[in-house]
């Protein structure tokens, strides 16, 4: 009886963990395509210096972050994948999206500055997460750089 | 204060290095909300909370990274980093460090 029931708060919470979880990063990702195309005339590059043209802007440290949480689905999903090894689709779909949340908030926050590119960007990822080893819990992707803005 | 992660100001020069300067921060997270963010793992999602904590916690380890540039007599710190890392189960350190040095307009 108590194998039955722990098998059915597992599936209970692997059904609710794929639904939710799968029509959050739809959405997600229809929210950072449409951003992504809003804010494309902020131009960012990981070049560390200045492109000569605009050696006389005015410099400014910018920053994005975003902590995003995986679900129950994906966490079943990766540890079976890492029996067997191989591409972990489900972390990396994860990551993705959290990488493009933090430049597009990089992006707005350079944006409120009035500032044309962003250069050096530099990434770091880092866990948050009480899961005690077990699984990847929650991860903050920052990004960060330096805002070019034209002076007046 | 000037900062920024590049070695150099555009429009500026560096008349004067002065040596690193960092600020940190350690932050625990809210009981409460590690509480939500062990629900959140059910479903996915942002975890809006921990993104302004974290938010806040760097701005704070940039502000001591100024005062201490600005104690040594700094207007500017350059190439500036970031780094976090989680200490204990449930809070992180935030560093945030780079180089102060003395800039005038060109």
């Amino acid at each position: 009886m108590d194998v039955l029931i722990q098998l059915g708060v597992f599936l209970v919470l692997l059904a609710l963990g794929y639904f939710f979880g799968r029509s959050a990063e739809s959405r997600h990702y229809r929210s950072i395509r449409e951003r992504e195309d809003e804010l494309r005339r902020i131009v960012v590059i990981s070049q560390r210096l200045p492109p000569p043209s605009l050696l006389r802007h005015d410099a400014a440290l910018v920053c994005g972050n975003v902590v995003v949480s995986v679900d129950y689905f994906k966490t079943v999903a990766a540890a079976l994948r890492g029996l067997i090894g191989g591409n972990l689709t489900a972390y990396e779909s994860l990551l993705d999206r959290a990488r493009r949340e933090a430049i597009l908030r990089l992006q707005s926050a350079a944006a409120e500055l009035g500032a044309e590119v962003v250069i050096n960007l530099k990434f770091e990822t880092s866990r948050v997460s009480g899961t005690a080893g077990r699984g990847l819990g929650s991860v903050e992707v920052l990004a960060y750089g330096t805002a070019l803005t034209p002076r007046r | 204060m000037l900062i920024t992660n590049i070695e150099v100001l555009p429009g500026k020069r560096v008349v004067k290095h002065l040596g690193l300067v960092q600020g940190s921060t350690v932050r625990a997270k809210h009981a409460g909300r590690d509480i939500m963010a062990s629900f959140k793992n059910i479903f996915g999602g942002e975890l809006g909370g921990y993104t302004e904590l974290l938010q806040e916690s760097r701005e704070q380890a940039l502000q001591r990274m100024q005062e201490q540039a600005t104690a040594i007599g700094g207007n500017a710190v350059i190439n500036v980093r970031f780094s976090t890392s989680a200490i204990a189960a449930g809070a992180s350190e935030i560093l945030a460090y780079g180089t102060a040095v003395v800039v005038e307009d060109t």
